[in-house]
């Protein structure tokens, strides 16, 4: 029971409020449910800057029993009128009380609920059950760091550790007879240090995309909204993480993130030309024995045939130097149209699953597929 | 804050009792338009959580913000009877309402519907939904959020589908008499016991125990139903069904009444305010013009209106009975009637006329109502027909099978149409989560036909 006379109780708390955010909950829920076509629907990559996700919802709705809509529909009104006259439309009546406010044909009021897009990607890997990405335990990892260990009774004079040193002084004074020593050199102790590979939790992720004019608008949006997702996949890991975005036709360039999904070239495709760029960043800029590598290549599929050797050959050393390398093909959905010529590429420089794997994407609900393909695989691995 | 007096609170409760304003103490108390606006969401200051209040309290606040909205007073009968008043209430106005919550406090001790309800629950709803709120709470530390909210959701879905001619604390259905022993009479004894003992006859197969139908007849009251047949109900899940069933029973006369409350409550308004000598003119005139602002037809500049404002059509009609009957017609008139009787047998033509009360029809996704010709009789009903039966369809219990599947039947000879076939399969969804058996639902289609809904089976 409220007690009227001791706080304004109401004040300090509002249960519209309370009920209102359990129903917030409630839908958050349910969006969550039909995540993977929300979010093909919702355009992500735009509002990427503050990583939110704006997605139209509608009010949850509490069912009652109620009576089928009539064709005619009866009602009482007042005013001067005339049989027959005919009247504008009765103005909803939303919140009388007793019918929650829904429940018209047209199908109750729409709001917009916002997600952060980490939110949305933990639950991504909750759905998909993916494993958490670990970091190459690989052979070029050879970074060590000096970490602090434990306590020792010698040590250099820097690394006294005062305050462990008083507690020992204290414990033995109290178990000692009375005159005893304020300090011995039993009470000093020193802070260890020990050799530990360093753990590397730098990461780049590198995104190497055909720009050729065989690539069309759908094909590009559909990397783009993979690359967007792995790229989230990724960063759900690592700390510390850049992305570099390469396009190339004949031949390859570095773009800003905002350029890249706006290239276009004319010409055709050297594939190698893309995999030497990302090899030249790599050495320049991303050591791999700091940095964890991921390398993301989307195309239509077509490369030059005369680019096989080299196009195997660059990719087989940047397998060698990344985590993992994953290729999307953008397929037309007919099986007709595609070129296979990349796909054989990848199959070739990278023959061990847990270093790369290759998915053909077709449409938007594929990058779901696409995502567990990768990330899943890659796990297990590691 | 809630407990200094009302000015003229005192001149204006010695006016209502010499008029034979007959009620229980009411507490004012006056609240910020937020409180006020959560006690219309919630019916109650405290009420148990659900997310569809959540909703509720959203379309509220929008339409408060738009200024559509403005509350003056919710009052809670009981003894004492609580008044709540929205602290921005201006003096004249609060003159006014204190004289019409009076008007409710007498309406809500001496209706028939209202007695009835708070003689069996008592006459402090206040603290039992507070109380019951408390429970929900540790309920949901105890068996969590999603369990207690299965329950909620259920119960509250089946809110209006009590029966309140039956009693608040009603107890199960009376076991099959025992089959009766008649004791044997001196001349049938001797034959009867010969007959059981035949030579060479292996005893009589004891007969299989007879079990009653449940329910015996055809139960309405499906939230006490649930409550006490569900096959696998904790008994936590039958106290919250009960609790929900309990707030509803205490909001039935509300809303079977709400004609003539509201327009008992603004009848006393208007007569307490015109004969309070006390005042002085200028708060006078300021109060009557709240009046006419409560009690008119029409919203704004609009001369025709697709709805009936209640307090209006309610005040005209006790303004219309006052007149014709008198005022002890008009108590006892108050005492016995809900709004079916009080609109059916006091809406005349000469007043309906008066009011310019028309009927009109639209047409499924019309834009347009067209006025139809003028028929009182027609006209009553279309105005009462969204009252009927709590405002829910007739949806009653037939059968309970030995598998434990429930089997309903809506009534749609009496509702003159099916149901809406998506909203009752989501109702029975929330019913199968805490019946736990199948449950099945007969209605209706669009074509007159059967139309059969099962969940769970």
């Amino acid at each position: 029971m409220p007690d009227h006379h001791e706080h304004l109780w109401y004040d300090l708390f509002s249960r519209g409020a309370r009920d209102w955010l359990r129903h917030n909950a409630k839908i958050r829920a349910s969006v969550r449910e039909q995540l993977p076509r929300l979010i093909a629907e919702a355009d992500i990559l735009s509002t990427d800057a503050n990583r939110r996700v704006r997605m139209p919802v509608r009010f949850l709705e509490h069912h009652r029993f109620k009576l089928s809509r009539d064709q005619e529909q009866s009602g009482v009104g007042q005013g001067k009128v005339k049989p027959g006259d005919t009247l504008g439309s009765p103005a909803p009546q939303p919140g009388t009380g007793e019918e929650s406010g829904g429940g018209n044909d047209q199908g109750g009021v729409e709001f917009v609920v916002e997600m952060k897009v980490d939110e949305i990607v933990d639950w991504i890997w909750e759905e998909l059950k993916l494993p958490e990405l670990e970091p190459r335990a690989s052979s070029v990892l050879h970074e060590e760091e000096w970490a602090r260990e434990g306590w020792d009774k010698r040590g250099a004079r820097a690394r006294l550790d005062r305050r462990r040193t008083m507690k020992e002084a204290i414990k033995r004074r109290a178990v000692q007879p009375a005159p005893a020593a304020p300090f011995t050199n039993d009470d000093l102790r020193y802070r260890q240090l020990k050799k530990r590979p360093k753990p590397n939790t730098q990461a780049v992720v590198l995104f190497g995309l055909d720009a050729s004019s065989s690539m069309g608008e759908r094909e590009r949006v559909l990397a783009k909204t993979f690359f967007f997702w792995a790229l989230q996949g990724v960063r759900r890991r690592y700390s510390q993480l850049e992305a570099v975005f390469i396009g190339h036709t004949v031949e390859a360039w570095e773009f800003s993130e905002e350029e890249f999904f706006q290239v276009s070239g004319q010409g055709g495709t050297v594939a190698s030309t893309c995999y030497r760029k990302a090899l030249e960043i790599i050495q320049n800029r991303y050591p791999p024995a700091q940095y964890n590598i991921y390398f993301f290549y989307a195309s239509d599929g077509e490369n030059f045939q005369d680019d096989h050797p080299h196009a195997v050959e660059s990719l087989q050393q940047l397998a060698d130097l990344a985590n993992y390398c994953g290729y999307v093909e953008v397929a037309s959905p007919s099986p007709m149209q595609r070129y296979l010529e990349t796909s054989r590429v990848f199959d070739e420089a990278i023959p061990d699953p847990q270093q790369g794997a290759r998915f053909s994407l077709t449409q938007e609900e594929d990058i779901w597929e696409a995502i567990r393909t990768f990330f899943g695989v890659h796990s297990q691995a590691a | 804050m809630s407990y200094r007096p009302l000015s003229y609170q005192v001149e204006i409760e010695a006016l209502a009792q010499s008029y034979g304003l007959d009620y229980f103490p009411v507490q004012f108390e006056q609240v910020p338009p937020s409180f006020m606006m959560e006690v219309a969401v919630y019916g109650l200051p405290v009420r148990m959580p659900h997310w569809s209040f959540g909703v509720r309290y959203i379309y509220q606040l929008i339409q408060h913000r738009m200024g559509h909205s403005h509350i003056f007073e919710v009052v809670i009968p009981g003894n004492p009877g609580h008044a709540y008043l929205a602290d921005t209430n201006r003096e004249t106005e609060n003159i006014l309402v204190t004289a019409h919550v009076l008007g409710h406090a007498d309406f809500s001790k001496n209706n028939l519907l209202f007695r009835r309800v708070q003689e069996q629950a008592g006459y402090h709803i206040v603290e039992q939904a507070a109380n019951h709120a408390q429970r929900i709470t540790e309920a949901i530390e105890q068996h969590g959020m999603e369990a207690v909210e299965r329950v909620l959701d259920a119960a509250f879905a089946l809110e209006q589908h009590i029966d309140i001619h039956q009693d608040l604390r009603r107890a199960r259905y009376a076991d099959l008499p025992a089959a009766p022993v008649s004791a044997p009479t001196a001349d049938t004894a001797g034959f009867r016991d010969r007959f059981a003992h035949l030579p060479g006859s292996a005893a009589a197969p004891a007969r299989a125990p007879t079990h009653a139908p449940i329910p015996p007849s055809p139960e309405s009251d499906l939230l006490w139903f649930i409550a006490h047949y569900a096959p696998d109900l904790e008994g936590w899940e039958r106290d919250i069904l009960l609790a929900v069933r309990e707030e509803s029973f205490y909001f039935q006369p509300i809303f079977a009444c709400q004609i003539m409350n509201e327009g008992w409550a603004s009848y006393w308004h208007a007569r307490l305010l015109r004969e309070a000598r006390f005042l002085p003119s200028e708060l006078y005139v300021d109060a009557i013009k709240t009046h006419s602002d409560v009690v008119r037809p029409y919203a704004g500049e609009a001369q025709v209106s697709l709805q009936v404002n209640p307090y209006h059509l309610g005040f005209c009609l006790w303004e219309h009975i006052i007149e014709h009957h008198g005022m002890a017609a008009a108590r006892r008139i108050m005492a016995t009637e809900d709004d079916f009787g009080f609109v059916r047998n006091y809406l005349d033509e000469e007043l309906a006329r008066r009011l310019g009360l028309f009927q009109y029809t639209t047409r499924r996704r019309g834009r347009e109502a067209t006025v139809s010709d003028w028929d009182l009789d027609a006209l009553k009903e279309s105005l009462l027909a969204p009252k009927y039966h709590f405002g829910a369809p007739h949806v009653e219990v037939r059968e309970m099978r030995r598998d434990g599947t429930l089997v309903l039947q809506q009534d749609h000879a009496l509702d003159k149409r099916g149901l809406d076939v998506e909203s009752a399969r989501k109702v029975l969804e929330y019913m199968h989560s805490i019946w736990r058996r199948p449950v099945v639902l007969y209605s209706i289609n669009g074509q007159g036909k059967e139309a059969r809904i099962a969940v769970g089976e």
